[in-house]
């Protein structure tokens, strides 16, 4: 079992009413770890309380890092949004508490 | 250019509240060129919309004056042309005061050159079929609510502007990294056919965008990710050569980080597809690009690549959206959740005795749910803030919820302590449409003030 928080650090944006959230390794073998199960299954079910909303993944090997793109994370979006982290800044911490079965 | 191999930028503010500070250290120590200030969230200029309908010679960023005053005794006396989007929706009147200002600090007469031509309100107006990017519904819903329409201009126009010679630039809505692509692009007489050359300048934009964010700010985390000095934090500065490669640092001695870690973070910062990010400039590729830590704080950029501009302006819609109601009061001690969650149901009761209904009720509870969701499954804190939220178009029933919430003091359970004055904001919401680049390009004016 991995915390992510151990592997890789993160950063969370917003446009409109979708959160993309970095994951960037610290090394390789960080790197090597994300890459094979960090899945969009594995993101959706640790963001499923904050939404259904579709989940793209891309891959940037050359910056052993993975970019998430997650549909309907804020709230109706961050200028009508109810919600106390309006721009969802905090979502990368979500993200880095998720554990990794590793093998 | 004060430098013979390279050209540098500063990169001024990241938000309009941003610290004013920093960008006075790039101003007297950091050497630079130029120095770029983003001021400009999505719904601010249809909020400063708002405000210059009342007043005609308001509407730009309302920290302009101190910001300006700031950095202008620095920039003058060091030939540093100044490009920056805190013209919001009046440009001209940001553009007067920067020049009064200036004579006030005895700075003499200080040229500016404004950018008009991206307020589109009654373009958007007259296209009621227009699309809204979010959601796919033709943009006609939001007419009778719309505030203002602005697009986002390219680097292209800022270059014009620059051609003026005058030393500072101001202009409403444009991308963020066009502010920063663009005197790059006057400088080394970059041309959109220079693809790779466009895109690098993107890139580097990009980075230089958020201020701090790439040069150790929102990156800290104890013990995991050291910064020094984040009180004293540096803004970042981008030395770029004429063929577009760049390096990323800061002033010595400024507190702050700038590693291949920050920037990867605010490389990747509000990108979606990293192959396919579209700007008004060019659609940008960083799949490919390399980052090397040349020395201490500082980061050089590679093989950023792009293909050429789309032929559209994408155009933020601002709307009148209602109200948003607020209020909060905290519990402690043995059984605070249970009374915390009996004081929202009490809440709502009464607001619905009281006849008032609302499209969305939101309930949180500070210290357990108010950021990632359920309370379930977390173990109870000491102290659980409650935070009932609630969306309507009424003011009235906006400013129940915090009235309600407030009155658990004497009417609700055990020991509510705490409560806030009821809030109340009306909200303006924004959408995006995307209208072709030839409805506008030729309303677009550059004018100077000043010689």
């Amino acid at each position: 079992m991995i915390r992510l928080h151990d592997i890789a650090h993160s950063r969370a944006g917003d446009k409109g009413n979708t959160s993309n959230i970095s994951v960037i390794a610290y090394d390789t073998e960080g790197w090597e770890i994300i890459q094979q199960h960090l899945s969009i299954e594995v993101v959706k079910e640790a963001f499923v309380h904050i939404t259904n909303g579709a989940v793209f993944r891309y891959e940037l090997p050359k910056l052993q890092a993975l970019n998430f793109v997650i549909e309907g994370a804020l709230g109706g979006g961050v200028t009508r949004s109810l919600a106390q982290d309006p721009h969802g800044k905090s979502l990368s911490s979500l993200m880095l508490s998720i554990t990794l079965m590793n093998k | 250019m004060k430098h013979t191999e390279f050209l540098r930028i500063g990169g001024g503010a990241g938000f309009s509240d941003d610290r004013i500070p920093p960008a006075v250290e790039l101003a007297e120590l950091g050497d630079i060129d130029y120095l770029v200030f983003e001021c400009l969230a999505e719904r601010t200029i249809a909020r400063e919309q708002q405000t210059k309908l009342q007043n005609p010679s308001k509407g730009y960023t309302p920290r302009l004056q101190e910001r300006m005053a700031a950095v202008l005794p620095a920039c003058v006396a060091k030939h540093i042309r100044i490009v920056t989007n805190m013209g919001a929706a009046n440009p001209e009147s940001a553009a007067n005061e920067t020049r009064k200002l200036a004579k006030e600090l005895g700075l003499g007469d200080v040229s500016c050159a404004v950018v008009t031509g991206d307020d589109v309100t009654e373009l958007v107006r007259a296209h009621p079929e227009l699309e809204i990017m979010e959601n796919g519904l033709p943009v006609e819903s939001l007419l009778p609510q719309m505030i203002a329409s602005n697009a986002y201009l390219g680097a292209d126009v800022i270059v014009k502007a620059l051609e003026t010679d005058a030393q500072i630039i101001i202009t409403g809505r444009v991308a963020d990294p066009s502010l920063f692509l663009a005197p790059m692009m006057h400088e080394f007489k970059w041309s959109y056919d220079d693809l790779e050359r466009i895109a690098a300048g993107t890139v580097c934009g990009h980075l230089l965008e958020c201020g701090a964010q790439v040069s150790g700010g929102n990156f800290a985390d104890p013990g995991k990710k050291v910064v020094d000095r984040l009180s004293e934090l540096g803004n970042p500065f981008a030395d770029v050569a004429a063929n577009g490669s760049f390096s990323i640092s800061k002033v010595a001695g400024s507190g702050g980080l700038v590693s291949v870690a920050t920037v990867k973070e605010q490389l990747l910062y509000e990108l979606h597809d990293p192959s396919h990010y579209i700007t008004p400039d060019c659609v940008l590729d960083v799949t490919d690009l390399e980052l090397i830590q040349l020395a201490k704080d500082r980061v050089q950029v590679l093989s950023a690549r792009g293909k050429p501009r789309t032929p559209s302006y994408k155009v933020t819609v601002g709307y009148d959206d209602g109200y948003i109601g607020e209020g909060q009061i905290s519990y402690a001690g043995p059984n605070a959740l249970e009374r915390a969650k009996w004081g929202a149901q009490i809440v709502q009761d009464r607001l619905k005795q009281r006849g008032f209904s609302y499209s969305e009720f939101r309930v949180d509870y500070i210290g357990m749910s108010s950021l990632h969701g359920l309370p379930e499954n977390k173990i109870e804190p000491y102290e659980v803030r409650l935070r009932l939220v609630v969306r309507t178009p009424s003011k009235t029933a906006a400013q129940a919820v915090g009235f309600e919430c407030r009155a658990l003091h004497l009417n609700g359970p055990t020991g509510a302590g705490g409560g806030i004055d009821p809030l109340v904001k009306s909200v303006l919401a924004v959408q995006s449409v995307l209208i072709p680049r030839h409805w506008i390009d030729s309303k677009i004016q550059i004018r100077k003030m000043g010689s």
